[in-house]
């Protein structure tokens, strides 16, 4: 793993940056527009975990699948979905990527394989175990990726959708996002197990695999070796990658319940965009090529905000639409 | 035509669906090498093979999921829970996941999917294994719900189901998978949506669904002739989309209409049918709506019992005389 790390192209080092730094910019101004009172609602932020979209994200295929949670716009992002479609969506715009009808926690895009952002938790799992199965049937090595908490691997569906994909040697990657809490409870509290999916992966006859979720050539690649070993048919994997989220859990959360000192040391330290700025610069990155990436992400946010500003909300008839395939919410002659 | 039994049409109906696309797949417990706990399923591995028949752990999550994720990526998944009652294991897969993707993406997604399952009692199974569900599923936007009565309608609508873009609960009566009728041999469709009637009345319209629907034949036929009230029997087979155009017609000719339901009282289907009479019809009624349920209890086991509380052909009897007196 680490040759490969070392190895890692230029182009391949400033794509994850480039991809990180999106995530982080556009969920920063979706937090700005909470203040303005322009995302109602709830949303639930991914700041601090931007290494694990991104470094699976770059190291999909095109038409692999994602599946990912409520806390996925950045999953969501890094397939190539547009910004303003995002924002619009979180404000409930007419130029949101469902129009308004699904919200923060319900991104998706098939156009770009983003095959859903689910809010229950766990529902996700066995729904990604089935676009796998379908990827197996139809023989076209497509490799669904699936995103969830640590919280997740206490409820039922986990175990059964890991059963099943294993029983089944299906093409799909389990990561599960280890950010220490589930909500607001540690998840130390309430697991059975120090680390609440790598613990388990022996229960399915799946190596356990732990990694530093906030450094991006990590993730890349051990996701690089997941998804070959998927597309080989050689089966499922379990990744438990080990992460922090900067901001509460949700928009109304100030997240209190965490300690100042473990807060403070995981921005200040284990930040994965200021790390992975600075090892880029001692690899002899010129500095002026990161800049360029930061001013043109900065131009992409402005006017994506500006976009989605500009749309006008969704005509509220759509509300009566597409219940059923033929466009209807028509239930009776 | 050929005489099949209910349960043998089932799997002429997934093995016409099977030959006819090979998108088309079909999982659930038991399902494969044993041809299902009903005997409904027997012979499709042989003939299908492993690869598009394929059993499951007891997993309902899992399976439910799965046909979910396959359906949304290019197949056409026949799943089945083998009794309804455990949907409730995977509830939130069928009403929160398959009923409402579409709806939230914005039509990104179509579910053309169908989940089979044997629902009702008569089998003295008790509480857990005879509940009749269909009004759980009919109260979710984004299914749709057919419950068939006969072997030639179980055919024809579980084609009509899996042809369907939209996803499907399809209610197999388990007190019917012994009764026989002529099936149509060759493509064999029924359309969803399309209430039945099986005979025509002057007095009171009668509206009974699945394993109900041959007692409100025999109640018509003994109210016929025992009692000179003449019924018309409507066999509603899909719940969603209802055929309210069918039921309305004989409605406002009758002027009289009594359900049939094996479910418990509130809220089962009988309900909506009547509020949506007593909204649309109201002027065209000689007398009350009357409905005729299982009561609002858990099923006993014991047989004496729980013949008791189903809705008879005795009950449908005095319950018709009662209203047409
Ligand atoms: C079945 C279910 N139970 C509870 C909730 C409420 N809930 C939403 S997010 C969440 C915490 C999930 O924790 P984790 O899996 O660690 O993900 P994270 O939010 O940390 O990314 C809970 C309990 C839910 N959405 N679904
Ligand atoms: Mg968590």
């Amino acid at each position: 793993m680490n040759d490969k790390i070392q190895n890692l192209k230029q182009d391949t080092r400033l794509k994850l940056y480039r991809s990180m730094l999106e995530c982080r910019q556009m969920e920063q101004r979706a937090y700005d527009l909470f203040m303005q009172n322009l995302v109602k609602g709830t949303s639930h932020l991914g700041l601090g975990q931007e290494a694990i979209a991104a470094g699976f994200g770059v190291a999909m295929r095109a038409d692999d699948y994602t599946f990912c949670t409520y806390r996925g716009h950045n999953h969501t992002l890094v397939r190539g979905v547009s910004m303003t479609g995002i924002l619009g969506e979180l404000m409930g715009r007419d130029c949101g990527l469902m129009r308004g009808k699904g919200g923060s926690m319900h991104l998706t895009s098939v156009e770009h394989g983003v095959m859903g952002s689910y809010a229950i938790i766990g529902a996700h799992l066995p729904i990604a175990a089935g676009a796998a199965w379908s990827a197996q049937y139809r023989g076209t090595e497509q490799v669904a990726v699936c995103f969830f908490g640590d919280g997740t691997t206490n409820i039922g569906a986990f175990h059964e959708a890991l059963n099943f994909s294993v029983v089944w040697s299906l093409p799909v990657v389990f990561v599960c996002e280890n950010n220490l809490y589930m909500e607001y409870t540690p998840i130390g509290d309430v697991t059975a197990v120090a680390n609440p999916a790598a613990d388990r992966a022996a229960a399915y006859g799946l190596e356990s695999i732990l990694i530093d979720g906030n450094d991006v050539d990590v993730v890349y690649a051990t996701a690089c070796k997941a998804l070959e070993r998927a597309r080989k048919g050689e089966g499922p994997s379990l990744i438990e990658a080990l992460t922090y989220r900067h901001h509460g859990h949700s928009r109304a959360d100030p997240g209190k319940y965490r300690p100042d000192e473990e807060v403070a040391m995981w921005k200040e330290q284990r930040d994965p965009i200021s790390n992975y700025r600075a090892r880029l610069l001692e690899l002899g990155i010129a500095e002026a090529d990161l800049v360029a990436i930061e001013t043109e992400t900065d131009e992409l946010v402005d006017r994506a905000t500006e976009e989605a500003s500009n749309s006008p909300p969704p005509p509220v008839e759509i509300a009566m639409t597409d219940v059923w395939a033929d466009g209807s919410s028509s239930w009776r002659n | 035509m050929a005489q099949l039994s209910y349960r043998e049409a089932v799997a002429a109906g997934i093995a016409q669906e099977l030959r006819r696309d090979s998108n088309v797949v079909f999982i659930g417990e038991d399902i494969a090498s044993a041809g299902g706990v009903f005997k409904a399923t027997v012979g499709l591995l042989e003939e299908f093979g492993p690869k598009r028949v394929r059993d499951c752990p007891i997993s309902e999550q899992a399976i439910i999921g799965a046909a979910m994720g396959a359906a949304m990526t290019g197949l056409r998944p026949i799943a089945e829970i083998m009794f309804s009652d455990f949907l409730a294991v995977c509830w939130d897969i069928i009403a929160n996941q398959i009923a409402k993707t579409r709806y939230m993406t914005n039509g990104q997604f179509s579910m053309p999917l169908v989940i089979r399952t044997a629902n009702g009692a008569g089998s003295r199974f008790g509480a857990q294994h005879s509940q009749s569900v269909e009004n759980w599923a009919m109260a979710i936007p984004g299914l749709k719900v057919v419950a068939p009565s006969t072997p030639a309608d179980v055919k024809g609508l579980l084609a009509a189901a899996v042809r369907d873009p939209d996803p499907v609960l399809f209610f197999e009566q388990k007190s019917l998978y012994g009764t026989k009728g002529e099936v149509p041999e060759g493509d064999h469709v029924v359309p969803l949506g399309k209430a039945k009637v099986l005979r025509q009345g002057d007095d009171v319209t009668i509206v009974a669904l699945a394993a109900m629907v041959p007692r409100a034949v025999k109640a018509a036929e003994t109210l016929h002739s025992e009692h000179g009230i003449s019924a018309t029997v409507i066999d509603v087979r899909s719940l969603v989309p209802l055929d309210t155009t069918t039921i309305f017609e004989s409605v406002s000719a009758t002027g009289r209409l009594v359900t049939v339901e094996e479910n418990p009282r509130l809220c089962g289907w009988g309900a909506e049918l009547s509020s949506l009479v007593a909204e649309e019809l109201f002027w065209d009624l000689e007398g009350p709506i009357v409905r005729v349920t299982t009561p609002h209890i858990p099923l006993p086991a014991a047989d004496s019992m729980e013949d008791a509380v189903l809705p008879s052909v005795e009950r449908i009897v005095d319950s018709v005389r009662r209203l047409a007196d």
